[in-house]
């Protein structure tokens, strides 16, 4: 059996062990509410005789193991139960606000690997300069503004004072109706009939929580980029390119860049999970009526059913990117074969 | 270098290239650490931001006055700055000078109990994981690799909602997200360690697994884990922040800065200072925090 077979079984292996480990932590956490399930469902005054229709309903009265191994058959089936404060499927919810959230973060990400990856390896060719630590204080800003207080900022100067950028929402009521929602992704949709009055609003309105969350994972991008080039333009290859004659940045192009690109697609796809989580405070800030708001919305209005599974469906993306990460790598690094 | 220092002087003895004892030398290897850590301005600015937030929560009634902080005067809300209201007042007519102040106090508590939480934890299981191997360490690595899948702040919202809100609660939850790394960290330096010929030394000498761990091998896992801690504090400030401005960190009338971000929400755009002012606070600590990890990890690098 050739070795990498026999990885793939492990890695398989692994993940069924996390995927176990994820839903007995977010079951757990809903056994642990101060909150009486069935009173948040019947009310204060509700009669005994509905409470235990209820009770029983919920399977509250079977075993723990009972209980988790049919809350696994809820999760599993792809529904995630019923959200209390909407009255809809979970599963019917998320599809509806997914869109946005995906909208967002690729808008984020293309600004994160558009400055972070530049910026990484002007930071390492020049390494030590004025240059260098301009990048590297640029990302510790990053790093260290927390997002919700940045959204704040960014609407009270470009919004407010500059009138730049479009308020809070993800399109103003007005041009709603001027175009028909096909993958929910208002840019493309827009775009691909050739609205570009509506492309303009929405792009108004995306720009700054893009940006926003987009700067974080340019920090984390660049700051990869730098190390992984470093390492790269230390090797002895590089020296023997130079001494060959060859220029610098055809070295830094030809060679080191290539060598860092599998690296580099594993932060990446890294990056994009963790904007996936940037997102809950960054939607919450701008009303961007997706994943994370719902998140939110569903926390304020006490429905943990609705939470622990969003908490849930978020572990369950983050396992599968890092797969996919993963994947690549191995993908594409011959090394790994 | 710096020239050769004066004999009989502190830095002399600090320094001496063959020290007399165990201490000294010990001393030494700080000393040369520190002399190293100084001459990194942005460092050197980290240290200043951490050591200047400690000071003032703990001389913060000194600084500020205690009542302004909580004491709603009604007719004086949301004032601009002023003598009187430095950062002006808030919704409720609280000076927000003296809520910041205060403020200090809860975001140093909440570092300073998740760190004293978070340390153990992590190293109680990283190093048998690493010590003895085999199904102790797949089992304890699994368990670390489930809480690693989920992105820190969703899970500490999770467990916080669960929980109810609140200061405890708060910190519970983000130590039982913290945790995983130092577990991790713990159990590579243990297993880099534990073929040394000085670990094979002690056991020939008859030291039991738990002395071992505890003399020989966590006093070398600290520097590594002591780094690593600061440079997460910047990040333990931010989760708590962003609990406290969804309502799920400390709870009214305490000056918390996330909940107060949040609720100069509604002032936002024209009474812009309630919400920027202790954002600034947050933003600051964090950078501190960030400048002084990144401060004594070059430093750490540098040793080993």
């Amino acid at each position: 059996m050739p070795s990498w077979i026999a990885g793939v079984a492990k890695g398989a292996a692994s993940i069924v062990v996390t995927l176990l480990g994820l839903l007995a932590i977010t079951f757990f956490m809903g056994r642990m509410l101060p909150i009486d399930p069935v009173i948040s469902i019947v009310g204060e005054q509700a009669d005994k005789a509905t409470y235990d229709m209820v009770y029983h309903r919920l399977g509250l009265d079977k075993t723990l193991l009972t209980q988790f191994l049919l809350y696994m058959r809820d999760m599993l089936s792809g529904e995630f139960g019923e959200a209390l404060f909407t009255g809809n499927k979970v599963s019917v919810d998320l599809a509806r606000v997914f869109p946005a959230t995906i909208e967002l973060a690729s808008f984020a990400i293309a600004i994160g690997i558009g400055v972070g990856v530049p910026l990484g390896i002007l930071a390492a060719v020049y390494r030590g300069t004025a240059l260098d630590h301009i990048a590297r204080f640029v990302g510790l800003l990053g790093y260290s503004s927390p997002t919700f207080w940045l959204g704040l900022m960014g609407l009270i100067v470009f919004y407010a004072a500059l009138g730049l950028v479009a308020g809070p929402g993800r399109i103003d009521v007005a041009y709603i109706d001027m175009f028909e929602p096909q993958t929910g992704l208002l840019l493309l949709d827009a775009a691909m009939q050739g609205e570009w009055e509506v492309f303009g609003n929405v792009f108004r309105h995306i720009v700054l929580p893009g940006s926003i969350l987009g700067y974080a994972s340019m920090a984390y991008i660049s700051r990869m980029t730098r190390s992984f080039m470093l390492e790269q333009l230390g090797q002895e290859y590089i020296i023997a390119a130079r001494v060959k004659g060859m220029s610098r940045w055809r070295v830094v192009r030809r060679h080191a860049l290539r060598n860092i690109l599998v690296q580099l697609v594993t932060v990446i796809a890294l990056a994009y999970a963790f904007l996936l989580e940037g997102a809950v405070l960054t939607e919450t800030v701008f009303a961007w009526p997706g994943f994370g708001r719902y998140l939110t919305s569903g926390l304020l209005a006490g429905d943990m059913n609705a939470v622990l599974a969003c908490v849930l469906i978020i572990g369950l993306i983050f396992v599968g990117l890092n797969l996919l990460a993963d994947l690549l790598y191995r993908l594409l690094d011959p090394r790994t074969r | 270098m710096t020239a050769a220092p004066v004999p009989g002087t502190m830095r002399a003895w600090l320094l001496a290239p063959a020290p007399a004892s165990r201490m000294q030398a010990r001393f030494g290897r700080w000393f040369r650490a520190w002399l190293g850590f100084r001459r990194n301005p942005l460092a050197m600015s980290g240290l200043i931001i951490v050591l200047a937030l400690v000071l003032v929560a703990i001389f913060a009634p000194l600084i500020a006055d205690p009542d302004a902080a909580i004491h709603q005067v009604l007719e004086d809300r949301l004032q601009e700055s002023s003598w009187a209201h430095w950062f002006g007042t808030d919704e409720l007519g609280r000076d927000i000078y003296a809520r910041v102040v205060f403020g200090s106090r809860i975001t140093l508590t909440i570092v300073a109990l998740v760190s004293m939480i978070v340390v153990p934890v992590g190293l109680g299981i990283g190093l048998p994981a690493g010590y003895f191997g085999g199904w102790i360490d797949t089992v304890l690595m699994r368990i670390t690799d489930i809480f690693l899948a989920f992105p820190r702040l969703v899970l500490a919202l999770a467990f916080a909602a669960a929980l109810g809100p609140g200061i405890e609660n708060a910190v519970i939850a983000i130590s039982l997200t913290a945790w995983p790394p130092y577990a991790r960290l713990a159990r590579a330096e243990t297993l880099t360690r534990r073929q040394a010929e000085f670990i094979q030394a002690a056991e020939l000498q008859g030291a039991s697994h738990f002395r071992i761990i505890a003399t020989q091998i966590v006093p070398l896992c600290l520097p590594s884990v002591i780094i690593r801690l600061t440079l997460d504090m910047a990040g333990i400030i931010l989760t708590a922040a962003g609990l406290g401005f969804l309502g799920l960190g400390a709870q009214p009338p305490s000056p918390e800065w996330g909940a107060m971000v949040s609720s100069g929400r509604q002032v936002l755009l024209d009474q812009w200072w309630v919400a920027t002012i202790p954002g600034i606070a947050i933003f600051v600590t964090s950078l501190g925090f960030n400048l002084l990890g990144d401060g004594l990890r070059d430093v750490g690098d540098a040793r080993g």
